[in-house]
């Protein structure tokens, strides 16, 4: 039906019932009628990777996932990431640290593309890394301390391994 | 919201899904991974009445292998191809080629099947099941049927597949001790789509001589065999000039189309390239596999 259908979501270890229309794309779903507004939404056609989250716990563009598809699925996003609300995630640290954003837009999706990397791979070449972030776009050129930010935490093995699937529920949204 | 509106069916059997293409296959398009289709909605490129999501019939993702032959199932997550030892010992232009698919979220997303039928002229898949001689295996309400991969694309992202069918399997030759395969293409930004890709699987003999080749490209329109090309590399030992006849006749043959990103000339220059490149790395694994 082209009306509304009821969905199930996890998001950030905390569960979520809505109804949605079959053309909402997970992206708005999450921004729009659950207030995680760190999803940011670039190009909308999966070129850019800011919308990157992950969906059972693997990375996925948001942009082009309808949220009638992702029923019953577990969803991270940007706001899960760090193991509590207050702290932050080893490559958030490492982003302040090597000033690898300047607008920031990008950062969100960029983060959730290196974590996805560093729990398949907690020690990539800066090749590999390289290879890894082509999927996401920064406007404002900042690649070289991004690279740095994400070795930074891959030579440090600062990033806890894999995603933990039943996360504490989180204050946000 | 950016695409128009749609109904959504979401069968959990094969069964219900061919019933629903059945009823409604002239209006509706089928979703998997979603992430040509996705796209194409949001542009509204395309506006189906309703979408059929088969990411439910969770039966159709495997990777197996019996009595010769690779048998993928429509469903199976690049992802997934790209990290099986299995697709890796028996196809290996096919685990090649999938690491050159975009990028790793949307692998974790985008199927076999999806890619292989949406057939945009960059994709990688279309043209490697070419090369290896692939088959499918699709289904209606009126019964199943085999379509060579070579019957089944066409050019201009189309396929000879009817409305009413669902895509079940895609089947590969196993790769025999004595072959080698090799992928290359060509993209100005990594994970983009490629301007040219050439792939090749060779088959040697005790001679050194290549006793079979299959060699297959894209530039823009549709993959094509190259025929020309294999015929100038068969029953010939790979020497620097055979292998230069063999880039002059995938340059000639190639059906190139033009664009703002590429003109057909230089597309034309880029198959002759992805074949110097696909041959030198397929001849030089061949070498290194008789040294070990």
């Amino acid at each position: 039906m082209t009306g509304e259908r009821k969905i199930s979501l996890r998001v950030n270890g905390r569960q979520h019932e809505l109804e949605v229309e079959p053309r909402l794309s997970l992206a708005d779903a999450l921004r729009n009628e659950l207030g995680y507004t760190g999803t940011h939404l670039g190009c909308e056609h999966g070129m850019c990777g800011a919308c990157t989250v992950w969906l059972d716990g693997k990375s996925v563009r948001s942009c082009l996932m309808l949220a009638a598809l992702a029923d019953g699925a577990e969803v991270t996003t940007i706001e899960g990431l760090a193991p509590d609300g207050d702290s932050q995630h080893p490559l958030q640290a490492a982003f302040s640290k090597h000033h690898a954003l300047q607008c920031g837009f990008c950062t969100p999706g960029m983060i959730m593309a290196a974590a996805d990397l560093l729990q398949q791979n907690p020690h990539p070449s800066e090749e590999e890394v390289v290879d890894w972030m082509g999927g996401n776009i920064c406007r404002c050129t900042g690649y070289r301390a991004i690279v740095r930010a994400v070795m930074d935490v891959a030579e440090s093995g600062a990033a806890p391994p894999a995603s933990d699937p039943e996360p504490e529920p989180s204050s946000v949204g | 919201m950016k695409p128009a509106q749609f109904a959504l069916d979401t069968p959990q059997s094969a069964s219900e899904a061919l019933a629903l293409l059945s009823d409604h296959g002239d209006s509706a398009k089928v979703i998997a991974g979603g992430q040509s289709l996705v796209p194409m909605l949001n542009f509204r490129l395309v506006t189906p009445e309703r979408l059929i999501d088969i990411n439910g019939l969770e039966d159709l993702a495997y990777i197996r292998e019996n009595d010769g032959v690779l048998a993928i199932g429509a469903m199976t997550r690049q992802q997934e191809i790209e990290a099986s030892p299995v697709i890796a010992a028996a196809a290996p232009l096919l685990a090649e080629a999938t690491r050159e698919i975009a990028h790793p979220s949307i692998r974790n997303r985008g199927t076999v099947g999806g890619s292989l039928l949406h057939n945009d002229p960059s994709a990688e898949y279309p043209v490697t099941l070419l090369c290896l001689g692939a088959e499918v295996e699709v289904a209606s309400v009126r019964g199943n049927r085999t379509i060579p991969v070579s019957d089944l694309i066409l050019p201009w992202f189309s396929t000879t597949l009817e409305p009413d069918e669902l895509l079940l399997e895609i089947r590969v030759p196993v790769a025999g001790e004595s072959t080698s395969q090799a992928f290359e293409e060509l993209a100005r930004r990594k994970g983009d789509f490629a301007l040219a890709a050439v792939a090749v699987a060779l088959t040697f003999g005790a001679s050194g001589a290549i006793e079979k080749a299959a060699i297959a490209g894209t530039a823009g329109r549709c993959a094509q065999r190259l025929t020309e090309a294999e015929r100038a590399l068969t029953g010939e030992v790979p020497t620097d000039s055979v292998v230069g006849a063999v880039a002059a006749a995938a340059e000639t043959e190639i059906q190139p189309v033009g664009d703002i990103h590429a003109d057909e000339d230089y597309r034309r220059h880029l198959v002759a390239l992805m074949t110097r490149r696909a041959l030198a790395k397929a001849i030089g694994d061949r070498a290194g596999s008789k040294e070990d």
